[in-house]
């Protein structure tokens, strides 16, 4: 119980990815499998969320209530996120591109009758 | 039998993230920070919260660690970005350019009206949080998408109303520009990329933060206009 509690966030990050890794490896509708990969995004972000948390930390913003740069977590992590959500929109844009095309062409979003998916 | 090798699979990788984890512990301060650092070494977090506000003069840390400290990854982000723009339009690229909007009923008057009402509300909000980036949660990126999502409604309600594809390049790769020419201009004037020539303002103003706020606006239109093209690019296109 006290494991659960200390490490529910990791815990919650991790499941996160492990589902979109589920999705992405059995799913046979492409726009599930992209569905998959964003989950997965999602998973890492909150991941490196967590891991730059400080308990009893505040936002890294100076207001009137948050003078003390001490109490503040980490910033760096979150800068980071920052860049990793932008990157995880192009990737989605990219592959849902390549996912109408494919429509184009084969007329069906089913992996299985995709020649040359198959796996 | 594919749902059972996927199943093993996943459970290898659980396991070995939980014995990853289990050395973690989540919230404590980083073990280095009580003994003290050795001379040669950083904590780049704490050093940014200490230094951040006086060095660049922006309340928003994380503002400023993204367009200041890192300023060229945001650099590299924003050309990905692009890229990812110019890839998707010559992936959906066709020459026929058919309208997907040609076979689908027109909106109710409601909801053209809406539409047509929000949009304006919609970049407004979109204008504040990148022009307050430097002082409250938001900035460019964040901003952007929110004006990206005021063009996502205009085309769901409005169909016929269409993006103008060269003001949008336009916007973009003049917003592009500038930003590498503020870059510029540091380098020129005190030997360093992207160095904050600007005057610090007092803290807490819009007017602050030297050249923060101006890349960040930079930043709120190249984003806005790109992802609005990449909608425009996705829905069909116009030509």
């Amino acid at each position: 119980m006290s494991f659960l509690s200390s490490y529910i966030h990791y815990v919650g990050c991790f499941s996160l990815i492990l589902i979109g890794l589920y999705v992405v490896l059995v799913k046979p509708n492409l726009i599930k499998v992209i569905i998959g990969i964003n989950l997965i995004d999602t998973g890492v972000n909150l991941f490196l969320i967590a891991v730059g948390y400080i308990r009893a930390g505040t936002a890294p913003i100076f207001s009137e209530a948050a003078l003390q740069a001490d109490k503040m977590v980490d910033p760096v992590p979150q800068a980071l996120v920052l860049t990793a959500i932008v990157i995880g929109v192009s990737v989605l844009a990219l592959a849902l591109a390549l996912a109408i095309r494919v429509y184009g062409h084969y007329g069906t979003l089913d992996l299985r009758r995709i020649k040359g998916l198959r796996w | 039998m594919r749902r059972l090798i996927s199943l093993l699979l996943l459970l290898i990788v659980a396991l070995g993230l939980a014995l990853c984890l289990s050395g973690a512990p989540f919230g404590a301060r980083g073990a280095d920070e009580g003994a003290g650092l050795a001379p040669d070494k950083v904590n780049f977090g704490r050093r940014y919260n200490e230094r951040g506000l006086e060095e660049n003069g922006a309340a928003n840390i994380v503002t400023s660690v993204v367009v200041n400290y890192r300023g060229f990854d945001t650099l590299g982000e924003v050309t990905v970005l692009f890229i990812a723009a110019v890839g998707l339009a010559a992936v959906l690229y066709t020459r026929t350019g058919k309208a997907a909007s040609a076979g689908a009923e027109p909106s109710s008057l409601v909801l053209f009206t809406g539409c047509r009402f929000l949009f304006p509300l919609i970049l407004l909000l979109g204008a504040y949080i990148f022009i307050h980036g430097h002082l409250t949660p938001g900035g460019g990126f964040q901003g952007g998408a929110v004006v990206a999502s005021g063009f996502l409604l205009i085309y769901l309600g409005c169909p016929d109303r269409k993006l103008s594809k060269a003001a949008v390049g336009a916007v973009e790769s003049l917003s592009g520009l500038a930003f590498v020419a503020v870059a510029l201009v540091g380098l020129t004037v005190g030997g360093s990329f992207l160095l904050n020539f600007l005057p610090k303002g007092t803290v807490y103003g819009l007017l602050s933060a030297g050249i923060i706020p101006l890349i960040y606006v930079l930043i709120g239109f190249k984003v806005g206009s790109e992802l609005g093209g990449i909608i425009d690019n996705l829905s069909g296109g116009s030509e």
